[in-house]
């Protein structure tokens, strides 16, 4: 008994921290994965009646007569998340990856104040950046203005509230996540690795194609799953800049908590998002490991 | 004219004015959101010279009187807790070799990182309802004490990384005792990192906005809920002014974060 103790006071320092994430974060989970297999109650909550319902109602609607039909309303939401977190995605490594590579060239001094900038908005809030673009896309924001003003166009174009502005707000907030680990493969790159190439007659392009980007894929792959992760989940973009019309899986999510108050079906979803997380993060594991046993110098 | 062979031998074309493009397209969004809450009417768009009215206007509104202290509040004693709680577990994982599964624990404490918010959002809200829990901005502290502790973890377990552990052997072997040791060596040398996880961890809690706003209840209202609200309803000086307020919190705290990172 005493032999316990003594073996469980090493572990005091753990303790708190431990406890709060395992009460507050993986019980909540817990609770998530039984209330999806639960009736939803009256007034939200749910009723202790076990159900499917929540995830035959993912692809499934009763209709006027009672008969179950196929309905794709929600599988229509989960594709377009999955559509625009993929966008953003493309996004991300098309202004991301030019960014790092330009990054990991730069003398030592530069290079980290150029990270520190890169870090900078991360840390501001969220709904704030995510606002800053309503100022800049909405009908009489100041792309519209100018485009109007430099007499390129008559009517403003709409912007906001589109998909492509939902996709521009994901890239917006999530790009760090796709430069940070792209320099972080691109600045290990052994230099003498891209001279060999040039000497072997290869123009900077297929030294590109050949040589840089397959030692940085690591750090792609790395980078597209930290965009897409958030990205799917989304809420304050797809609501923001989507109007709230445009559903995403995020918002979805949201609305059953709320205003719907169907915590059953709200649970279900979360389930779907968290499997997908879990789909990712493993693929990202594989990733890292494939990544350590394979080319050192 | 540069010759090819004069420059870097990585360079590729385009790829430094991409590179200006990402840095404008980072920045511009919130140097107009600047610019504008300074703005003398009450366009976003149309700049019609300078005034502070917005910020006046901002600081007299009770609403946002009490929704900045309510922020303040609970990213105070987030912090206070998280970083306490992320400080034991760093030294404990680091320097205790009696602990078994420490990738575990570490994994663990990172959990809240890698988990859409909207579903640490949702569990929270399930979990308080479902134990009956209602302590008005309680609930929040709890929740944000529990996301804040990655954030504080990772500079704190990077700083006792680098710590040389033979000065703690020093001090062992100079007959001093664990919490001695603790006190007189670990502590002081960890300081600059505890410092630097506590910055993030308050403004990870001043920012939050969508666990907030699940676990909210009524009268328990945050700045960025507030915002949130003026936003829903339309564009307004007022808004940028606010925002302007928290962007140079969250700013001033970050480069204070980096500077203790980087301290000796």
């Amino acid at each position: 008994m005493s032999d316990l103790l003594e073996r469980l006071r090493h572990y005091i320092g753990v303790l708190p921290a431990t406890f709060m994430i395992v009460v507050f974060m993986l019980a909540p989970l817990t609770i998530i994965f039984v209330y999806s297999f639960l009736t939803p109650g009256d007034y939200g909550g749910v009723k202790f009646e076990f159900s499917t319902e929540a995830y035959t109602q993912l692809l499934f609607q009763k209709n006027l007569f009672d008969e179950v039909e196929f309905d794709t309303s929600y599988l229509t939401i989960a594709f377009r998340s999955i559509w625009v977190a993929t966008v953003a995605v493309l996004g991300s490594l098309a202004l991301g990856f030019p960014a790092a590579y330009y990054i990991a060239q730069q003398p030592e001094s530069r290079r980290n104040t150029l990270l520190l900038l890169i870090t900078i908005p991360f840390w501001t809030n969220l709904l704030i950046r995510t606002y800053c673009w309503i100022l800049v896309l909405r009908d009489t924001g100041l792309i519209n203005n100018l485009l109007i003003g430099l007499g390129l166009t008559d009517e403003p174009i709409t912007m906001l509230y589109t998909e492509g502005a939902i996709a521009l707000g994901l890239v917006y907030t999530y790009v760090p996540f796709m430069v940070l680990p792209i320099y972080a493969a691109l600045e290990r790159l052994d230099k003498r690795l891209i001279e060999a190439s040039r000497d072997l007659y290869a123009n900077r392009w297929t030294t590109l194609r050949h040589v840089t980007l397959p030692l940085a894929s690591p750090g792609i792959v790395a980078g597209a799953i930290l965009v897409f992760i958030p990205a799917l989940g989304a809420f304050i973009a797809p609501d923001l800049l989507g109007g709230g019309k445009k559903l995403m899986l995020g918002s979805l999510v949201q609305l059953q908590f709320s205003a719907a108050r169907d915590w059953p079906f709200g649970s279900a979803l979360t389930m779907v998002i968290m499997s997908v997380v879990l789909i990712c993060l493993l693929l990202f594991a594989v990733n890292q490991r494939r990544n350590e046993g394979g080319f050192q110098h | 004219m540069i010759r090819s062979s004069d420059r870097d031998i990585r360079w590729l074309p385009g790829f430094n004015w991409i590179t200006l493009c990402f840095f404008l397209f980072l920045y511009l969004p919130l140097i107009i959101l600047v610019i504008f809450s300074f703005n003398a009417t009450r366009s976003a768009t149309v700049w019609e010279g300078f005034s502070l009215q917005w910020y006046a206007k901002a600081f007299s509104n009770d609403d946002i009187q009490s929704a900045a202290k309510n922020s303040l509040i609970i990213a105070a004693v987030s912090t206070l807790f998280s970083t306490v709680f992320a400080t034991m577990a760093a030294i404990a994982l680091g320097r205790n070799r009696e602990i078994k599964h420490k990738t575990a624990f570490g994994g663990l404490l990172l959990l809240p990182l890698m988990i859409p918010e909207i579903v640490t959002a949702v569990a929270t809200l399930t979990f308080f309802t479902a134990i009956n829990l209602s302590w008005g901005i309680g609930n929040i502290i709890i929740a944000h004490t529990v996301f804040c502790i990655p954030f504080a973890y990772l500079p704190i377990q990077a700083r006792l990384r680098g710590l040389d552990a033979s000065l703690e052997t020093a001090a062992r072997d100079l007959y001093s005792d664990r919490k001695t040791t603790l006190r007189l060596i670990t502590l002081p040398l960890l300081a600059p990192g505890i410092f630097s996880g506590a910055m993030l961890a308050f403004i990870i809690s001043l920012d939050d906005f969508i666990i907030t706003m699940m676990v909210a209840e009524a009268g328990s209202t945050t700045l960025p809920i507030y915002i949130y609200g003026l936003v829903r309803t339309g564009v307004t000086p007022e808004v940028n002014a606010v925002s302007t307020v928290l962007l140079g919190i969250s700013v001033i705290a970050v480069l204070m974060s980096q500077w203790f990172a980087k301290k000796q």
